[in-house]
């Protein structure tokens, strides 16, 4: 089976020129992993969304106006990841057979250290306790398991589609996975087929190859962590961003 | 009313007054309980915190505290291990204080956790790598020697010592005092510097990332020297706080001197440490991850008069001032001096938390804003309240300044 360590390397490669910022990965994605609706008292810095998209645009006035949406889960850093090594009680952790970053919610204390640590701002806290409206609960997805309140909890490219996978495998006697059959749930339901994912580590499969396109990049890099998520836009303005740090604060700052 | 508990040989205030003073704190601290209780019960929605700012004024609380703490392992670590017997005169109080800062901090990190159930996993199933992990087991190590240094002033007040087994077991207990002393300086090494550490290896906050010096990033000895140099310091605000609330004089001046200049020393080799520190972030560690560390600064309200301030006003100035041997014989200033001491290492703590979160890393993410929730204010207040409330009763019926007798019939010695 697929047990050896190291042997994949899950990514993504996130087409920015493809995405219209319609929001449907990030439903699919609550929906899959139960992430309970927001409260009534919830903003956006409180709410939860593994995956979230954000607006970006090159700042100038009308005509030359452009703007793109940018996805961004838990960008799963391969090296020095900053959320594992910061955790007191292993509540993160690498999986070495997938190079996913996990998060162990049953362990987690709620201390919010890795919260502190992300550089991509990926990671959400439980701060109410999960609850669906009257009837909503059957639409709970039996494959995971929801958090309760005072944990943290983030994007695991859908743990339990991985394991689904898996156990089909098995059944049909295929000792490993085969390409295309485990699939998070925003690359499937992405309406303009934005989001390509795969296993980094085979040169051949499309999301290797779309990572090295000429047009590919991956956000602050220069941290070092090795992000597995990468994006793609003809757009200079867009590839400019990745190493742009802190633009858009100088810009507030001579704006007042 | 509470005469036969008063420590022979001392004045105290009336008793209805000190009720006064004790019901005004007891207040603050029930309304900080009820505030407690409802982030246990109703969860952390009650703060102001969120996903972005992740920690707040209560990590912020913890930081200070515990720098401020340093006193008692460094007082004690001079009494005991350096033999600089003139500070007996002020390790009981040095201990309390400790005593209360630590056990304060760990109240208040249990309410901050989102599962204060699980915090033994930490103990049982312990991440080696992390920062926080040798924080959380120095932490709870630390407090316990502290609660057996504490012991031995308690059972010396005046009806516990009645009890013989109990002078006996104080008596005991004193003899270990110098290995406690030891074991509390280890354990506080540690602590202090893996508080700073847990900054330090924040590698995706370029604005707290500091390279490692041997394994520990470099704020790891900063944080270890800045709160060794201002605990003593923090002794001198406090034990004059208190004289002045109870109008008495309780340490020869030679006592506020030489706290005065162990500090002094300190501070400079601190601020002198901070000062390469920063110079390296600025040219080196910074720009290789991807930032100017001057674009840290832009925003007015987290200016580069901060660092101006955290290290000359509120740094080298105190030390320079710590060290005047002129002036040092001017209780006003030396008090003075202690206290800006200390206001540099609590906006150093505050730089290291807020300002850490507040600056964005994404380029394509916003400044951000935190402004802290009643409940975690009420929670703030209600340590403080807990921590006078402690000190007062422990001034009231201890012994906490041996000096406090012989300076009541001739309070002035020193002058001679």
């Amino acid at each position: 089976m697929d047990t050896e360590p190291g042997k994949y390397r899950y990514g993504m490669a996130i087409d920015l020129d493809r995405c219209t910022g319609c929001g449907a990965c990030m439903v699919a994605c609550a929906v899959e992993n139960n992430v309970h609706p927001a409260q009534p008292r919830a903003t956006e810095r409180t709410g939860i969304t593994w995956l979230r998209v954000f607006k970006v645009e090159n700042g100038e006035p009308f005509p030359q106006n452009r703007a793109a949406f940018v996805p961004m889960p838990c960008q799963h850093c391969d090296k020095e990841t900053p959320c594992i090594s910061v955790c007191p009680q292993n509540a993160v952790e690498m999986d070495q057979q997938t190079r996913i970053v996990t998060q162990v919610p049953v362990r987690c204390m709620g201390c919010r250290y890795c919260m502190a640590a992300c550089p991509y701002h990926t990671r959400y806290f439980n701060w109410w306790d999960p609850k669906w409206p009257a009837g909503m609960e059957k639409t709970l997805n039996p494959a995971v398991a929801p958090r309760t309140r005072g944990v943290v909890e983030k994007c695991n490219f859908c743990h339990g589609r991985l394991q689904a996978a898996r156990a089909k495998a098995a059944a049909a006697g295929q000792r490993e996975l085969q390409q295309g059959t485990y699939i998070p749930a925003c690359v499937e339901a992405c309406p303009t087929s934005a989001i390509t994912f795969g296993d980094l580590a085979d040169e051949n499969s499309e999301v290797a190859k779309l990572a090295r396109d000429e047009n590919s990049f991956r956000f602050l890099t220069r941290l070092r962590t090795e992000p597995k998520v990468y994006y793609r836009s003809t757009q200079p303005f867009v590839r400019q961003l990745a190493e742009s740090a802190l633009e858009r604060l100088k810009k507030e700052a001579a704006n007042g | 009313m509470d005469k036969h508990l008063i420590p022979r040989g001392l004045k105290r205030s009336p008793f209805g007054r000190f009720s006064l003073w004790i019901l005004l704190w007891a207040a603050i601290l029930a309304i900080g309980l009820y505030a407690m209780y409802l982030c246990l019960y109703e969860g952390l929605n009650q703060t102001n915190m969120d996903n972005r700012y992740a920690f707040g004024l209560w990590i912020y609380l913890d930081l200070t505290v515990i720098a401020l703490g340093a006193g008692a392992f460094f007082t004690g670590f001079l009494l005991y291990i350096l033999r600089r017997d003139e500070l007996r005169a002020v390790i009981n109080s040095a201990v309390v204080l400790g005593f209360i800062c630590y056990s304060g901090a760990i109240v208040v990190l249990m309410v901050d956790v989102g599962q204060p159930l699980r915090a033994w996993f930490t103990f049982w199933h312990p991440n080696v790598h992390s920062m926080l992990t040798e924080v959380t087991f120095c932490l709870t190590c630390y407090l316990t020697v502290l609660a057996i240094e504490y012991t031995p002033i308690l059972l010396k007040s005046r009806k516990l010592s009645q009890i013989p087994s109990f002078l006996v077991f104080e008596h005991e207990l004193h003899k270990a005092m110098v290995v406690l002393a030891g074991v509390g300086t280890f354990l506080s090494f540690f602590h202090q510097g893996s508080l700073g550490g847990m900054f330090g290896v924040m590698r995706g906050r370029p604005f707290a990332f500091r390279e490692a010096f041997s394994i520990w990033p470099t704020t790891f000895f900063l944080f270890v020297l800045s709160a060794a140099a201002v605990g003593p310091s923090f002794v001198i605000v406090s034990t004059w706080l208190v004289s002045k609330l109870s109008r008495k004089t309780l340490v020869k001046k030679e006592v506020y001197i030489l706290l005065a200049k162990i500090s002094g020393v300190l501070l400079l080799v601190y601020v002198f440490l901070k000062a390469i520190d920063t110079i390296v972030w600025i040219n080196s560690t910074a720009p290789s991850t991807g930032f100017s560390a001057f674009e840290f600064y832009v925003r007015q309200e987290f200016g580069t008069w901060i660092l101006f301030t955290e290290i000359v006003l509120l740094g080298l100035l105190p030390a320079w001032m710590l060290l005047n041997k002129k002036r040092q014989q001017t209780l006003s200033w030396v008090v003075t001096a202690a206290f800006l001491a200390c206001a540099g290492v609590v906006l150093n703590r505050f730089v290291t938390t807020i300002q850490t979160l507040a600056l964005p890393t994404l380029p394509f993410d916003q400044f951000l804003s935190y402004v802290p929730s009643w409940q975690e204010v009420a929670t703030f207040a209600a340590v403080i309240a807990y921590g006078v409330l402690i000190y007062s009763l422990s001034f009231r019926y201890m012994k906490l300044f041996p000096q406090e007798r012989e300076l009541a019939v001739s309070p002035h010695p020193s002058s001679e």
